[in-house]
């Protein structure tokens, strides 16, 4: 990656790099991957791009960056998302 | 090298010309001035390789611009007046985001009521934007000066922009003659630019992000720092200008009859060219009297004003008010001598909203601080001496 010199508001790409907004979460959605249909509703309806979709249309919950409104959950058909309070 | 016969327009559009811009964002009606116009016909005609882009607003077109250089691309825009303060908010943008762009202002005075004679308020009023401003007094200076600007902005010392001011109808709409060099002798002393930061998708950056209490002040030191250090690569830049091209303006500022004067005037823009027919005369009459032009007013002269202090008292003419305190080179210059200098310092505010300005009577105004009338800060338009 190549770093610049000059002093300005210059920021690298990173994990995280624009805030790690996961911790501004309450609730945390929980996957059952044994009810999930790869319907992708979740994937569609997530505000944030915090539902990671796989080759295979299987899907995974990014912490970093979910914020935990619960969208996922509210959207999920089979229930496969249910929230639960952070620890 | 050859001899153009033009106005200040549209030598400044020559000159952005043979500084190869990528780009040239501009907003094309009023205020604007015939140096975009120039600068389209060149595109119509095929002489203009980079891309020009009409905007919207010069809100955008300083917008278009940071868009631009912040892509690597060298840039160049030029506005005038209730434009360059419509871009207010965007010039603060450019320097802070240390982007070399190029722009011409032609000083038109702010309204209400309309006018659009020439009076320096719209670019004084930018002066803590960030950008180097430099003030041409002949059509020359202008075609020298937004080259120089080019090679200034993009030092890697450097990285701000820079603002060329002139005169309204005083040198934008008077035709003389400058001497213009080949292409190729630009070309060699202004070379491609070099990026200090680029937006890139092979090297992805996020440019403006928050950045908080601790870290900012490092960026605005960062900005005066640069600010000091083309105060070293001025002089640089003039001289290498002289001697591939035989002309010259002098410095930050530019000094002439300094050497023996007891008074000293100090002004800027058209009025320093007026100025020295006024400083002739006085000196025919036995007068010891110079001018220093102020041709830099970011980064200021402060340690010219001081030396030119040292053997002399200074009277300051300013063709600007800062209203509810007083013309601003007349503020800087005693804020330059402060603790340092016992030297008088003599306050004259004439020519606002273009009013005319003769060598005549310049010789008034020195006169009357000469005389020892001066009471407080004149207004000479008003009858003030």
């Amino acid at each position: 990656m190549k770093k610049y010199d000059v002093v300005t508001t210059l920021s690298y790409p990173k994990t995280g790099a624009m805030g790690k907004t996961g911790t501004w979460r309450i609730f945390r959605p929980i996957l059952n991957k044994d009810k999930c249909v790869k319907c992708l509703r979740c994937w569609i309806f997530c505000p944030e791009g915090a539902i990671i979709r796989k080759d295979d249309d299987s899907v995974e919950i990014d912490y970093n960056y979910c914020k935990g409104c619960g969208i996922c959950a509210r959207e999920c058909k089979v229930k496969a998302i249910t929230m639960e309070r952070e620890e | 090298m050859k001899v153009v016969v033009d106005t200040g327009n549209h030598i400044a559009a020559l000159a952005a010309k043979l500084a190869k811009p990528d780009v040239v964002a501009a907003y094309p009606i009023t205020p604007q001035t015939t140096i975009v116009e120039k600068i389209a016909e060149y595109v119509a005609k095929g002489e203009f390789s980079g891309d020009y882009v009409c905007v919207e607003s010069e809100h955008s077109a300083m917008s278009a611009c940071i868009g631009a250089s912040a892509a690597g691309a060298r840039t160049f825009t030029a506005t005038s007046a209730h434009g360059l303060l419509l871009m207010h908010e965007m010039l603060h943008w450019a320097a802070l985001a240390r982007l070399p762009i190029v722009m011409v202002n032609v000083n038109r005075a702010v309204g209400p009521g309309w006018n659009i004679w020439s009076d320096q308020n719209d670019s004084m009023a930018q002066r803590d934007t960030g950008w180097i401003q430099i003030y041409c007094s002949s059509n020359q200076e202008i075609f020298d000066s937004i080259i120089q600007a080019f090679k200034l902005a993009e030092h890697k010392d450097v990285q701000l922009p820079v603002m060329v001011c002139y005169d309204g109808f005083i040198l934008s709409h008077t035709s003389m003659p400058v001497k213009v060099p080949e292409q190729k002798e630009i070309d060699d002393f202004l070379p491609k630019r070099e990026p200090k930061w680029v937006l890139d998708p092979e090297n992805p950056v996020t440019h403006g992000n928050i950045i908080m209490p601790k870290d900012y002040p490092s960026i605005r030191k960062a900005m005066q720092d640069a600010q000091e250090n083309a105060k070293k690569l001025i002089p640089d830049i003039a001289r290498e200008w002289r001697e591939r091209f035989g002309t010259y303006h002098g410095e930050l500022i530019e000094r002439y009859m300094c050497d023996d004067a007891e008074y000293i005037l100090l002004t800027y823009a058209a009025l320093g060219a007026e100025s020295k027919i006024a400083i002739n005369e006085l000196r025919k009459e036995g007068k010891k009297v110079g001018l220093a032009r102020i041709r830099f007013f970011r980064p200021f002269p402060t340690e010219d004003i001081l030396d030119l202090a040292k053997n002399s008292d200074l009277i300051v003419l300013d063709r600007s008010i800062s209203i509810g305190m007083e013309g601003p080179l007349f503020t800087e210059v005693k804020s330059s001598l402060y603790g340092k200098s016992d030297a008088k310092v003599f306050g004259y505010i004439a020519g606002l909203g273009g009013k005319d300005v003769t060598y005549k009577d310049i010789e008034k105004m020195v006169n009357h601080a000469i005389d020892g009338k001066y009471r407080e800060v004149v207004w000479y338009d008003m009858g003030g001496c």
